[in-house]
């Protein structure tokens, strides 16, 4: 079973990355997204420095939503999700290894690529070790909530708005507890610690409850 | 009266808050009893005993006006 | 037929699983609850509007409160509803669930809506702006968008059987998120407002308040039960419309 398992997260990472929308188009959607909130809030750099936190959390989010209406669909347009279901490998870790291909591919690239971006947001540089470190616990949490997202509108043609729509309400602790856990603004001392650790918790809780849902989903898109 | 209807200066508020929460309801009450109004007369549209009649009737129909023209 | 009387609960749990039985035993129904709701909200409003003392502190804006805190618990309500129903839906494969949780949506999300515009009214007059991003107002917006998301679900997939399924799995992950959300949301208030914040309802309710809220509260919760079962009764037509439909197509 673990080599069905790694078998398919190979197999799906080398398709995103042949066939794009991976890696690269999501670091490039992520700059533009960054580049346009100072064309809109205005050049201030105090202001974009308190900002900035919270700007590259939302926009990982929106990099992460724009990724997921495929995450299953290309399979379950050529029969290929039929074919799994009825494999030796449960369809949860099916579910899962997709995740963690999505991570693989979207997620990390964006969280290797914030500093960066936050240095256009006029990020203090102490502030990165606590971002990077927040987005790489956080960004799995988004590829795994998401998932259930694919897996609901699999069966619809034009899913992704209302994949997004279903998801952006589960994204909210992930954003709320990365931002704080990010050294971003807040009253209290101490809370970047508490932000970490309670979004370790949701990451945690994601890596259950994405698969089994996302599985439940297709199950009942596919019958 | 006035001072009933004036609210304590938070008429503007009070009678709005109320107003919108009246016209929500009834716009539920309506929409769901035209629903299952609408959905009864489909039905009733469908049956097989109805739709049996109406095809009699067309053809009753269809002959009368061929022999009659 | 057997008299339902003769039944154990659970049998007439059961019983009302055929949708020709559940249409037989409701079409009485509607009405009286329906004159049930009449009475309650009128007595509420009368004691709401009139026979009730203004606010110490609030004045005569209190009175938004009788129709604001029963359209929150409404939209609460209207949720566990659903989640509940949509439990029964997946676990217990009652057919008649999916049914209760799809009906139980709108009006929920009714709820939910009116809670949120009187919330705002309310908050004019108090605090000085339309819209406040506090803890509980924000956690209800979060819970429209979940109500949204489900009507949409439903209305996106055509065909029942199938939809059915995908709300419920989308209902009961929703449920589970729903404590988390409202955390962090009340979390993430905490971290951002030191100051004393001042909290709807503030101190304890006086018992001639508690009067018109508890009959407006129960008025309104009627209210979600007749147009409930109203609903359920129409999706149920909708449904066998839609097979004769299909039969007839076939030819």
């Amino acid at each position: 079973m673990t080599r069905a398992f790694i078998g398919l997260l190979k197999h799906d990472l080398a398709l995103a990355v042949r066939v794009g929308g991976g890696g690269g188009m999501a670091v490039l959607f992520f700059l533009i997204v960054v580049t346009v909130v100072p064309l809109g809030v205005g050049p201030n750099l105090n202001l974009l420095a308190t900002i900035a936190t919270g700007i590259l959390w939302v926009a990982l989010l929106l990099s992460a939503l724009l990724t997921l209406d495929r995450l299953f669909q290309a399979d379950y347009e050529d029969g290929t999700l039929d074919l799994l279901t009825m494999g030796n490998l449960p369809l949860e870790l099916v579910a899962a290894a997709k995740a963690i291909a999505h991570w693989l591919t979207t997620g990390l690239p964006l969280v290797i690529a914030s500093p960066l971006l936050g240095l256009l947001l006029n990020l203090d540089e102490r502030n990165f070790p606590p971002l990077v470190l927040a987005m790489l616990v956080g960004s799995p949490a988004l590829s795994f909530m998401g998932s259930i997202g694919a897996a609901l509108t699999v069966s619809v043609r034009r899913g992704g708005l209302l994949a997004s729509l279903l998801v952006l309400p589960f994204y909210v602790p992930v954003l709320i507890f990365g931002v704080v856990a990010a050294g971003g603004a807040s009253a209290m001392p101490g809370a970047s610690h508490q932000g970490l650790l309670l979004l370790g918790a949701v990451a945690l809780a994601s890596l259950v409850i994405g698969p089994v849902a996302a599985a439940a989903a297709l199950r009942a898109n596919l019958r | 009266m006035q001072a009933f209807l004036d609210m304590g200066g938070y008429a503007g508020f009070v009678w709005p808050a109320y107003a919108v929460v009246a016209v929500v309801m009834a716009a539920l009450v309506i929409a769901s009893v035209n629903d299952l109004k609408r959905q009864r007369r489909l039905l009733a549209a469908l049956e097989p005993g109805e739709g049996k009649r109406k095809r009699a009737a067309a053809r009753d129909g269809a002959s009368s006006a061929s022999s009659g023209a | 037929m057997t008299d339902m009387s003769d039944l154990t609960a659970t049998q007439r749990f059961h019983a009302l699983a055929n949708p020709a039985r559940f249409m037989a035993l409701t079409e009485r129904l509607v009405w009286p609850l329906g004159a049930v709701t009449g009475l309650l909200i009128a007595a509420g409003v009368y004691f709401a509007l009139f026979a009730s003392p203004p606010d110490y502190q609030q004045g005569e804006t209190v009175r938004i409160m009788y129709v604001h805190v029963p359209s929150a618990w409404l939209g609460m309500l209207g949720y566990m509803v659903m989640a509940g129903a949509s439990l029964i839906a997946l676990v217990f494969r009652h057919p008649l669930a999916d049914v209760c949780a799809k009906s139980a949506a709108p009006i929920g999300a009714a709820f939910c809506f009116l809670a949120l515009v009187t919330g705002s009214l309310w908050g004019r007059p108090m605090w000085g702006t339309w819209w406040v991003w506090d803890a509980r107002l924000t956690s209800m917006l979060i819970l429209l968008f979940l109500y949204l998301g489900y009507i949409a679900l439903w209305a996106t997939i055509e065909e029942p059987a199938r939809a059915a399924r995908a709300a419920a799995v989308l209902a009961l992950v929703g449920s589970i998120n729903v404590p988390i959300i409202h955390y962090s949301v009340v979390w993430w208030n905490t971290l951002h407002q030191p100051a004393s914040v001042f909290r709807i309802g503030g101190p304890a309710i006086a018992a001639s308040m508690l009067l018109p809220l508890m009959l407006m509260a129960l008025g309104f919760t009627f209210f979600f039960a007749t147009l409930l079962v109203m609903r359920m009764r129409a999706e149920i037509l909708r449904r066998r419309v839609r097979v004769l439909r299909l039969a007839k197509a076939e030819g």
